[in-house]
């Protein structure tokens, strides 16, 4: 029922079909995108409603308007003024250009704000409501990988990886990187935050925390395939034992995810179960992003540097499995996502068009 | 644009003598938009090798590839084809067969050696190993420049068959408008090339 | 590396390519019944035709018409087909996903399911929306604007047996090999030859290409004929709103295919050439399609509705009996969307990874079309207004629309907010959005662009009773469809799903399902609307060619036209032509009729549509010999087709006047 309540407005829009929306059908089912459990995605859902009702104030004036309209001037209504060469008035033109105009302008402001504060790449700068992140908090870090046709998640901080099964201790900020092995992904639990796409050759990145510990929902939400209906996960918001618990069991794990594995891994299968290894070759995800974990093929970012004729193009292929050297960052992208968030959303630097390891690459490069 | 006169007598609902459409006005309107399509292709192609042009793959890049002077001929090859072309335009606004079509033909002749320089290029760059399949940049380089060698072909093939038009049917009004049709084709050819050539090649050479 | 990037091209045999046997789906016993089902249907057809020698009359006065009258009904006819297709594959959907909970498969297997939102995605849009708005655009255009034919009349039918052409290859598909598994926009690296390495992704490549010449075409050709061939006294200002928004439409065609040309051919030579554009190796970069396919792919969604903003702009004013309010406004919001348009394809793609500057821009530029949108909906608002509105089935259709598409409308703007399509983009409530504003939008406009120019194509009116049940039936239908997808969206259930494990999703499914079924019930009463209005043509006649006392153009000829529409070229004053003649006594002249110069037919465009079929399916089987045969066929026809320089003849006068004659004394019937 608290779902049902608290998307009330969200659904308005559905009662102009009474037929439909029925509340008691709705307070029976679980709005997980109205009624989240991470601070991420309970902002965003904040900003639905908010341009819902928003929208709402010119939307229903308009219908009921139309419904009016059509029954007074009912050509079986000789009651009604009827003027056939009525077609202009100045006041009513501009009214009609001016309302969804202002509409538009409070909608863009908070639209300016929404996208620069909720930003995937910007570290979250709260944990909830009134509480800021505390300033000596380390975020989780994993690095999220979508296979063919399931997720590996690896844990750098623990040195393990699980497939299809993910958890966080509940209000620890989660820094997500993540990228594809071969098609274009979307990683989506809608109770923690919105989504973000998984893709190959490219990393991005996701912020978020968890508020409240329970068994969630995830999957990919963008089609890669046909195994993509059971391409999902759990995930686990656990409380700070229940943590600890689960990262020793999968410490536990005699398997480990060397580049072999992963190889074998990567193949495409469907409905996989949840796999753990106790520990993951070093630079795996380094070496994903970049097509190079089969041995000795040449790392992309390494390419770009030869194609850039950087002087250090091959420093990071002689062992193969040195640890993270300079990342891509983002698909368009390049430098932003790191430090303390600033104050003000305008002062956040913004990636622009350049390629991927933008920064390490000498920038006379034409176009 | 429609009618010579627009008339003002309210209550006329017909023009007295019937407007005519000569066959063929929109023609030149219907050409132009659609070579602004095409010329919308060739913009994605460029934009293509924007962002293609520097993904070398570790393979070759155009310094190591590109010939200047043998651009430098063939440019001169194509403008060249323009020149005589717009020679034949003035012959054939001067209702002179022989010259339209003697010039026609040179212009063929320019073109014929543009298309061979390049399948020349082409050839040798493959040869080296350096095929559209080594990396993007290549992929980007011969799609662009092939497809431009491609809208010359076809020009040329058009080139010909109106030539057996004009033979057979003379300086005709038909035959005068695809003549200026395919003229403003091979012109807008010749524009795409002076890209191609400054932002391909000189600027490659640069990088 | 990825593994599944390794191309692994079957064994090709120089005669067959790499068509086999097994191509042949004869294990899917659902493609098989369709099969038969189509095969004997096709069977009756084709006998029915011979035995009421009906080949010659459709080739002389349809396949090889330049009519431009005759080609804009082919083109609704080849749109009412492909629905019936598109729409079998939305049934499939629908069932499927409402049977495929708690461990159950559904019926259909991934390779299945997978083309079916596929085809349906592609069928609907290219080859059922854009037919239907290219034949509206071609049947009234000329008429509104008082022309005798378009401008190029032989590319017309070429167009449309292009269009034809795609839409069989896309037929073949289905009984032949597969189609994509991709979704509509077939996304490397999954449509690269590594991850779909069958002949479905080019199937959807050569129909797309073949059917995209026709389309880019057409758009050519009703610029020129809309900007050069309006009759005297009709400037700009004075066109019919719908020739507005059928020429800024065609401004989007000609501006917007050759971006999805190019990017399509660069993709085909990923699969055929083994090129690196979109490959995840050798600095190829998918998201260079995404980018290049969204920047065609906005554009085509406003040239699908700005000809139904037209159409609305018709019907509301004329069956308010009122000018349109606001034409001017109309005009501007027409050009400043069509503008607009081109600012704002990365709304698609929030969710990949641009910044957050980028996002808002393109968000704001978003919400920004939502205003001169607005603008037209009050402006049919006040053009009811003091009218005396009559709810004849077009009307009937507006107002759904009217309603419909305000709130589609809001949840599109609602998904223009980046942080707001972080949770939406990509699920059920993305999918009700579009087909939202689609078929509130587009379809209801055609059935009431139909139901309102069905008299003047065919000289008598639609049938009200099945017309009436065909409206309630498609539009309670389509709330019960899309309204629980919204639900469905809000409780994160993603799209092109085919299974799911939480049964709390069912119910919604079934009621969208059932929606569905109601649809279908719509579809067929549309069916049995134009059978009924048929068999009794005589009853539902028309006379007059004004049955709706229209406003413009159109309405002031007989219905059907005649071939050359007007006998006098007309002279215009207003914007609502033919109201204004009738307010000031216009009398039709009866004699003193011209002879009138007329295109020639040509079996041409049918023979090029021809070779392009042999020559796509050639491509999408590899085999090459039929691929270079077909080739040097189209070339060798359409350079033969120069040589004929005979390409038109006259109407005598003497006949002009029989046929005039004719509908003076059909006036003067209908008069007493």
């Amino acid at each position: 029922m608290r779902a049902a309540l608290r998307s009330r407005p969200a659904h308005t829009a559905l009662h102009v079909i009474p037929a439909l929306a029925t509340l008691t059908l709705l307070g029976g089912c679980d709005m997980v995108v109205m009624n989240p459990m991470g601070d991420v995605a309970l902002q965003q859902r904040n900003l639905v409603i908010f341009a819902t009702v928003l929208m709402l104030t010119i939307v229903i004036p308009v219908i009921a308007l139309v419904g009016i309209f059509a029954w007074k001037y009912r050509a079986g209504n000789k009651e009604a003024r009827y003027e056939p060469d009525w077609d202009h008035s100045t006041q009513l033109e501009l009214l009609i250009w001016a309302a969804p105009l202002l509409i538009v302008i409070c909608l863009g402001a908070v639209t300016w704000t929404g996208a620069h504060l909720l930003d995937p790449y910007r570290p979250i700068g709260r944990i909830a409501k009134g509480r800021p992140v505390p300033a000596d908090a380390k975020p989780l870090e994993v690095q999220v990988v979508a296979l063919d046709w399931k997720w590996l998640f690896i844990y750098p901080e623990y040195g393990f990886a699980t497939v299809n099964q993910l958890a966080a201790p509940v209000d620890r900020p989660i820094e997500f990187r993540l990228t594809s092995s071969s098609v274009m992904n979307a990683f989506y639990v809608p109770t923690l935050a919105g989504m973000i796409y998984a893709m190959p050759t490219m990393e991005t990145k996701l912020h978020a925390v968890i508020n409240r510990p329970g068994n969630y929902a995830g999957f990919s939400s963008n089609y890669s395939g046909a195994g993509f209906s059971q391409m999902r996960f759990r995930f686990y918001g656990m409380t700070d034992a229940g943590f600890t618990a689960w990262v020793a069991r999968n410490q536990a794990s005699a398997t480990p995810l060397t580049r072999a594995n992963y190889l074998t891994l990567e193949k495409p299968t469907v409905n996989a179960p949840v796999m753990r290894f106790g520990r993951v070759a070093p630079g795996l995800f380094h070496a994903i992003v970049n097509h190079c974990v089969i041995a000795g093929s040449v790392c992309m970012s390494s390419m770009m540097k030869m194609d850039a004729a950087d002087p250090s193009a091959m420093a990071d292929e002689k062992g193969r499995a040195t640890p993270i050297g300079p990342r891509p960052q983002s698909p368009l992208t390049s430098t932003d996502a790191g430090g303390p968030p600033p104050a003000n959303p305008a002062a956040i630097p913004q990636r622009g068009p350049s390629s991927p390891d933008a920064q390490h690459i000498p920038a006379k490069r034409p176009l | 644009m429609t009618a010579p006169v627009v008339p003002l007598d309210r209550d006329q609902f017909h023009l007295a003598e019937e407007p005519h459409h000569p066959e063929g006005s929109s023609t030149m309107l219907g050409f132009w938009l659609y070579l602004m399509s095409d010329c919308l292709i060739f913009a994605m192609l460029f934009a293509t090798y924007g962002v293609l042009g520097t993904s070398y793959a570790g393979g070759p890049g155009p310094k190591e590839l590109f010939e200047l002077p043998l651009v430098a001929v063939n440019t001169a090859m194509l403008l060249f084809s323009s020149i005589t072309y717009g020679f034949a335009m003035l012959s054939m606004t001067e209702g002179r067969r022989g010259a339209t079509q003697g010039w026609l033909a040179v212009t063929a002749l320019f073109g014929l050696a543009f298309i061979g320089i390049e399948l020349y290029e082409f050839t040798h760059l493959i040869m080296e190993g350096a095929g559209p399949q080594r990396s993007a940049f290549l992929s980007s380089f011969f799609t662009l420049v092939g497809t431009h060698g491609l809208h010359v072909t076809f020009g040329l093939i058009w080139l010909v068959v109106l030539m057996v038009q004009v033979q057979m049917k003379g300086l005709i009004p038909a035959n005068r408008r695809r003549l200026m049709c395919l003229s403003l084709f091979w012109h807008f050819l010749d524009v795409v090339w002076i890209g191609v050539f400054t932002f391909v090649y000189l600027m490659g050479m640069l990088r | 590396m990825a593994l599944p990037m390794t191309p692994s091209i079957p064994t090709v045999s120089p005669i067959l390519g790499r068509f086999t046997i097994e191509a042949l789906p004869l294990h899917e016993p659902i493609v098989v019944a369709t099969f038969v089902a189509v095969a004997l249907g096709g069977a009756a057809l084709l006998g029915a035709l011979t035995w009421f020698k009906l080949w010659g009359y459709l080739w002389k006065e349809w396949f090889t018409t330049v009519d431009h009258k005759r080609i804009g009904i082919m083109y609704m006819i080849l749109g009412i087909v492909m629905l019936l297709r598109g729409f079998s594959d939305a049934i499939m959907m629908r069932a499927q996903q409402a049977m495929a909970f708690n461990g159950s498969e559904g019926y259909l297997n991934a390779h299945h399911y997978d083309q079916v939102f596929t085809a349906h995605g592609v069928i609907m849009i290219f080859f059922v929306a854009m037919p239907i708005v290219t034949g509206l655009m071609n049947y009234v255009v000329p008429l509104q604007i008082g022309a005798r034919d378009v401008s190029f009349p032989f590319l017309n039918n070429f167009s449309f047996w292009m269009t034809g052409a795609g839409a069989a290859i896309v037929m073949m598909s289905l009984f032949v090999g597969e189609f994509a598994q991709t979704g509509w926009l077939a996304m490397p690296p999954l449509s690269g030859i590594g991850a779909s390495p069958g002949v479905g992704v080019d199937y959807y490549i050569w129909s797309l290409q073949i059917a995209g010449i026709g389309t880019l075409l057409s758009g050519v050709n009703l610029i020129a004929t809309i900007v050069k061939m309006r009759a005297p006294g009709m400037s700009m200002m004075k066109m019919p709103i719908f020739c507005w928004t059928a020429l800024c439409t065609n401004i989007l065609i000609v501006a917007a295919f050759p971006v999805l040309t190019a990017v399509l051919a660069l993709l085909s030579l990923d699969r055929y050439a083994d090129t690196a554009f979109f490959t995840n190796t050798l600095g190829g970069n998918p998201m260079m399609y995404v980018n290049l396919i969204w920047i065609w792919g906005h554009p085509e969604v406003y040239i699908l509705i700005l000809p139904m903003f037209g159409v609305f702009s018709e019907v509301v004013s004329t069956f308010s009996g009122k000018r349109l309010f606001g034409y001017t406004s109309m005009v501007y919001a027409t050009l400043v969307i069509t503008v607009l348009a081109y600012l704002v394809w990365l709304h698609h793609f929030f969710t990949m990874g641009s910044g957050a500057s980028v996002n808002s821009f393109f968000g704001i530029t978003t919400m920004i079309i939502s205003i001169p949108t607005g603008a037209k909906i009050f402006n049919w608002l006040f053009t009811m207004y003091r009218g005396r509105v009559r709810f004849e089935l077009p009307m009937m259709w507006s107002v759904a629309f009217m309603i419909t598409f305000t709130l589609g409308g809001m949840t599109g703007v609602l998904l223009a907010v980046p942080p707001a399509d972080f949770v939406l983009h990509n699920s059920l409530f993305l999918v009700a959005h579009f087909h939202n504003v689609i078929i509130g939008g587009v379809l209801f406009g055609a059935f009431a662009a139909i139901n309102y120019w069905w008299p003047k194509a065919f000289g008598f009116k639609l049938n009200q009773f099945w017309g009436k049940v065909s409206f309630w039936f498609w539009v309670i239908g389509f709330y019960f469809a899309f309204m629980p997808l919204y639900v469905l969206g809000l409780m994160g259930v993603t799209r092109r799903l085919r299974t799911f494990d939480d049964p709390s999703l069912q119910i919604w499914f079934i009621i969208a399902g059932f929606g569905a079924f109601l649809v279908a019930i719509g579809i067929g009463a549309m069916l049995m609307q134009f059978y009924v209005s048929i068999r009794d043509r005589e009853q539902l006649r028309d006379p007059t060619g004004d049955p709706w006392n229209g406003r413009t153009l159109e309405w002031s000829t007989s219905s059907p036209p005649p071939d050359y529409n007007f006998a006098f070229t007309p002279v215009i004053h207003d914007n609502d032509a033919w109201w204004d003649m009738k307010a000031r006594g216009y009398q039709r002249p009866v004699n003193g009729y011209a002879d009138i110069h007329m295109p020639s037919n040509t079996g041409t465009g049918m023979i090029l549509g021809g070779l392009s079929v042999a020559f796509g399916v050639a491509m999408i089987w590899y085999v090459w010999w039929l691929a270079a045969l077909a080739f040097v066929g189209i070339l060798a026809v359409a350079i033969g087709h120069t040589f004929n320089y005979k390409r038109d003849f006259h109407i005598p006068a003497t006949e002009v006047t029989a046929i005039e004659d004719a509908r003076t004394a059909r006036l003067v019937g209908a008069a007493a």
